[in-house]
């Protein structure tokens, strides 16, 4: 019975009211996140105010405390005839170049390659099992390792990937890959779809467990082909997860450093936005410069962290 | 043999072969590390596909190395520290997030995942002084202090996730028994939640033992780097003639522990990673 | 002595009104069962009463001392819950001690209330066993034996029955009521199975829609609801409702059923306008039948045999098929003629409103007990 409608005012007054044990397990829950909390304000919300401020001085890595405000320069900066700052600086706008097509690549392949071998994968046959956790090795092997090992497998004289194809004849003359300008974005891309495939694979693995099995087996009983039960029933099931996967991934590529920087260091034809940020931070020594690109990454980040967080949040609506 | 038979054996032996070049795919890069590192440094420019005569001397030598064996130590000591602060910190911090209803939890748990999320660089500088300032450039505490950015909101996020999913009407027993919050996290939740704990531990050690970044710019020493740096910074006589052999060796030594976790420890890997990314 | 009195309790959740106004007193040593349809607010009750939910207006008084602000541990309750919620990680011994290892009991004495619990409920064998190598019954009598450990003076059980089958749930509401009757402690009890409220209350209390129907008796509920509502409730088959025109109100009434045609009834509606919609009730076991004889009377619609007696429905044009709980022996078959005979002293007619109208206690003796049906004026409606 609707009562709530002739008792409105008083209402209000009550709801407010809690149990003691409530009201203590509130209490209680703030002083559990307390240190937590505390712990990242330290590690990462005070540092990347910091790297703000830090952006908009031209400290140095020898003594951060002694930069001085210049405003926006690191970014843009007109000294009276021509531009300065990272906004101008084709280095800078290389890094994003290499950076957004490092990512789109990548991130391409391993989304498609992921779900393919999920699929493989979420087929019964007998050692399912242990494929499926050998498949998870070179997720556990470590970036710097994983790069280590395909630098020498890649190698121009003496890699075995070149051996193999001199010897099958698809290519004549050995290929020297991580130093080829052409090759070595591709070389990265080979060892970073290596490494992540197995984390895209075990999330469509766990999403297809998720699928409803009697659509299924309307889909069987009614008789249409697997391609069209693919396309039309398994995918669109399946796209929540495969946008998470994704995200994670994009947002993963975007900030890449360590197959980078051990395959191919400071090459400017593979170099990203964090190779070209640290450059500047601790090589140069720069840090106010450096920040600025930090910045400028970190904003792009966010951006796509934002969105991913809008879309999980509509997704989230719609369950309930 | 019927039409229908002869397709069916074609196709169980395309999927078999889809398996095997899958296998292949994944593990033929490690194990030919390990093939590399039994190599005596005279065989190693010879392509070989499987080793005739295992040699350990690349073992030997990076054995002997007392800068490597430092860094294991090192790597061992931050990754196992590491795990134990993110996972003191985020048990507690998921019982607030996981079992009590208050105004704000949204917040956190959109900061916490937020966090998640930082480009590293993006703190490198501003956390590069606050090592300093607490001075704390170049030594382990440094990376152990730092790593809590990437490992503590994936702790927070994946034991709320587990902590979620126990029973309510176990909290409510806690409490008619005249349980604390304290009591109740600790001498019953807790004691249901330690595979979880054991999961998300095992991804946090991973994570920490494979970090790169801050681990080459806070520590400055070869008395206080982590293996991957450590790795990274092997070199031979000149920049193009690294020592192979060595390196794979050393690679390998890093890498059975894990592979060897990761295979003892699968479904439980597994579900963390569902639980961190899926469920959110 | 009243143990625990409600006071105007009130409850919101979510800008919905769980709980309204509530007022109850529970005697010490009593059995009240809390009983209603899902959502009702019985549980909520319940957990008010626990501490585990805030009370929004209103008291709640345990031994006279107002406890709304009292965590559940310093109210001198314990619960049973409906999922038995026995910590999965400790032994029957454990899961019994908690409670007293947190109040810092003594230890000799700890040991000897865990046993003298253990010994009430047949645990003592089972002490040592985790909860997942117990049967359903002995997960059950566990969760008790935690409840009663502390010896609280009021015990609490939240649908503690439901999880059990059939058999197991018989034999453990006879270990409950057994236990009522040793321990002597207050204990109120949640459920939506009538036959346990039944069986068990000494005092039932009817919710509905977050307000107190009635509260009474077993036997008071059933032979006299207050309510349309509780007067449907209770009882199964449940009571047949048949529509009525009040024709002309007074200490007796004077109904128009269409069914039972013009008819005076012993019920005082001088309150109430002539035409108003009125209901008449009747338990299936207060109607019986006769044959009809040729062409006439009501038509036997079906019968249900059950084995130790048939329910027998009539077509009487009303909404439901009015049922009639008769002997095997009676031997009536679908398709029979049948005319009805209603005992007068076992009606009950309620208003619009569902409100129970109240017998006119003269009446009684100067009308006959029964009102019989002529049956040839049903098949017309």
């Amino acid at each position: 019975m609707p009562v709530s409608t002739t008792h409105a005012p008083r209402e209000q007054l009550l709801l407010t009211r809690e149990t003691p044990v409530q009201r203590r397990q509130v209490r209680t829950a703030w002083l559990f996140l307390t240190p937590m909390l505390l712990c990242l304000a330290l590690v990462a919300v005070w540092p990347l105010l910091r790297t703000f401020w830090f952006s908009l001085t031209d400290a140095n890595l020898a003594d951060t405390s002694e930069g001085s405000f210049v405003g926006l320069s690191n970014y843009l900066f007109h000294n009276g005839s021509n531009w300065s700052g990272i906004l101008v600086d084709p280095q800078w706008w290389n890094a994003v170049r290499n950076t957004l097509h490092f990512t789109v690549v990548s991130v391409g392949l391993e989304v498609v390659l992921g779900l393919l071998v999920a699929l493989l994968l979420n087929i019964k046959f007998t050692g399912r099992a242990l494929v499926r956790a050998l498949i998870l090795i070179p997720w556990a092997i470590p970036t710097i390792v994983s790069a280590k090992i395909w630098s020498w497998m890649l190698n121009d004289q003496f890699g075995i990937i070149n051996h193999l194809m001199l010897s099958v004849g698809l290519i004549d003359a050995p290929l020297a890959w991580t130093a080829d300008a052409d090759l070595s974005m591709w070389a990265v891309i080979i060892v970073d779809v290596w490494k992540t495939v197995p984390f895209v694979t075990l999330l469509m693995l766990a999403a297809l467990q998720m699928l409803p099995s009697d659509c299924y087996d309307a889909a069987r009983v009614d008789g249409i082909h697997p391609l069209k039960v693919f396309w039309r029933v398994t995918l669109p099931l399946l796209m929540p997860a495969l946008l998470v996967a994704a995200i994670f991934r994009i947002l993963d590529s975007l900030r890449v450093f360590d197959v980078i920087y051990v395959l191919t260091s400071n090459s400017s034809s593979t170099m990203s936005m964090s190779v070209y940020a640290r450059q500047h931070l601790v090589e140069f020594q720069d840090v106010g410069y450096g920040s600025a690109a930090s910045t400028l990454l970190f904003l792009v980040v966010a951006v796509i962290a934002m969105l991913y967080l809008y879309l999980g949040r509509r997704q989230m609506e719609v369950r309930s | 043999m019927s039409l229908r038979l002869l397709k069916k054996t074609l196709l169980r032996l395309g999927f078999w072969c889809l398996i095997g070049v899958l296998l292949l795919y994944a593990v033929f890069p490690f194990y030919y590390a390990i093939v590399t590192s039994l190599k005596p440094s005279g065989a190693l420019f010879q392509v070989s596909y499987w080793v005739e005569s295992p040699d350990f001397s690349n073992y030997a030598a990076v054995l002997h190395q007392a800068s490597f064996l430092r860094a294991i130590g090192n790597s061992l000591v931050v990754a196992l520290c590491v795990v134990t602060l993110a996972l003191f910190l985020s048990v507690t911090a998921a019982y607030a997030l996981g079992r009590v209803k208050f105004r704000g939890r949204g917040t956190v748990l959109m900061m916490v995942l937020g966090v998640s999320m930082f480009p590293q660089v993006a703190v490198l500088s501003g956390l590069f002084e606050v090592i300093r300032a607490l001075g704390l450039y170049n030594t382990s505490w440094a990376l152990i202090l730092s790593y809590t950015i990437f490992t503590l909101p994936f702790t927070v996020w994946v034991l709320t996730t587990f902590m979620g999913q126990l029973p309510h009407e176990l909290e409510e027993a806690a409490i008619m028994d005249g349980a604390s919050p304290w009591v109740t996290l600790t001498r019953v939740l807790l004691p249901l939640l330690w595979p979880a704990l054991i999961t998300t531990g095992l991804l946090a050690f991973i994570a920490a033992w494979n970090e790169f970044l801050f681990a080459l710019t806070f520590t400055l020493t070869d008395t206080q780097r982590t293996v991957p740096v450590a790795i990274a910074l092997i070199s031979g006589g000149s920049p193009h003639e690294l020592p192979w052999g060595l390196l794979m060796a050393a690679s390998v030594l890093v890498t059975v522990p894990l592979v060897i976790l990761v295979l003892i420890f699968q479904r439980r890997i597994v579900s963390g990673l569902t639980a961190g990314a899926l469920k959110g | 002595m009243i143990k625990l009195k409600l006071d105007n309790v009130n409850k919101q959740l979510g800008g919905m009104q769980i709980l309204r106004d509530v007022n109850l007193e529970i005697a010490a040593g009593e059995f009240v069962v809390f009983i209603g349809p899902s959502g009702c607010g019985k549980s909520t009750l319940l957990r008010l009463i626990a501490g585990l939910d805030s009370i929004c207006a209103g008291n709640l008084l345990i031994d006279g001392q107002r406890v709304n602000d009292l965590e559940p541990r310093e109210r001198g309750v314990g619960m049973v819950f409906q999922s038995y919620a026995l910590y999965p990680h400790m032994s029957v011994y454990d899961n019994i001690s908690f409670g007293l290892k947190l109040a810092k009991t003594e230890k000799s004495t700890l040991r000897e209330r865990v046993l003298k619990t253990a010994q009430i409920l047949q645990l003592d064998k089972l002490l040592q066993r985790k909860p997942k190598e117990l049967s359903g019954g002995q997960r059950q009598r566990v969760a008790m034996g935690r409840a009663m450990a502390r010896e609280p003076d009021i015990l609490l059980f939240d649908e503690p029955l439901s999880n059990l089958d059939a058999s197991l749930r018989v034999q453990m509401r006879n270990e409950i009521a057994r236990l009522h009757a040793r321990l002597s402690s207050t204990m109120i009890y949640v459920t939506h199975d009538q036959v346990e409220a039944m069986t068990l209350a000494d005092k039932i209390v009817v919710l509905n829609g977050g307000h107190i129907e009635q509260i009474g008796s077993p036997r008071e509920l059933y032979e006299r609801p207050a309510s349309r509502f509780v007067a449907g409730f209770l009882g199964s088959p449940k009571m047949n409702f048949l529509a009525a025109r009040l024709h002309t109100p007074g200490e007796t009434s004077l109904v128009d059923t269409p069914v039972l045609g013009m008819t005076s009834l012993p019920f005082d509606s001088s309150h109430l306008a002539a035409g108003t919609l009125l209901s008449l009730g009747v338990r299936p076991e207060h109607v019986s039948l006769k044959a009809a004889g040729g062409a006439v009377g009501i038509v036997v619609a079906g019968v249900e045999y059950l084995g130790s007696e048939t329910y027998v429905h009539l077509e009487t044009g009303q909404e439901e098929p009015l049922i009639c709980r008769c002997e095997v022996s009676a031997g009536w078959q679908a398709g029979d003629r049948v005319e009805l005979q209603l005992d007068i002293d076992n009606l009950h007619l309620f208003d619009n409103d569902g409100t129970v109208l109240e017998r006119h206690p003269q009446a009684i003796e100067t009308r006959p007990n029964e009102v019989s049906l002529r049956s040839d004026r049903a098949p017309a409606l």
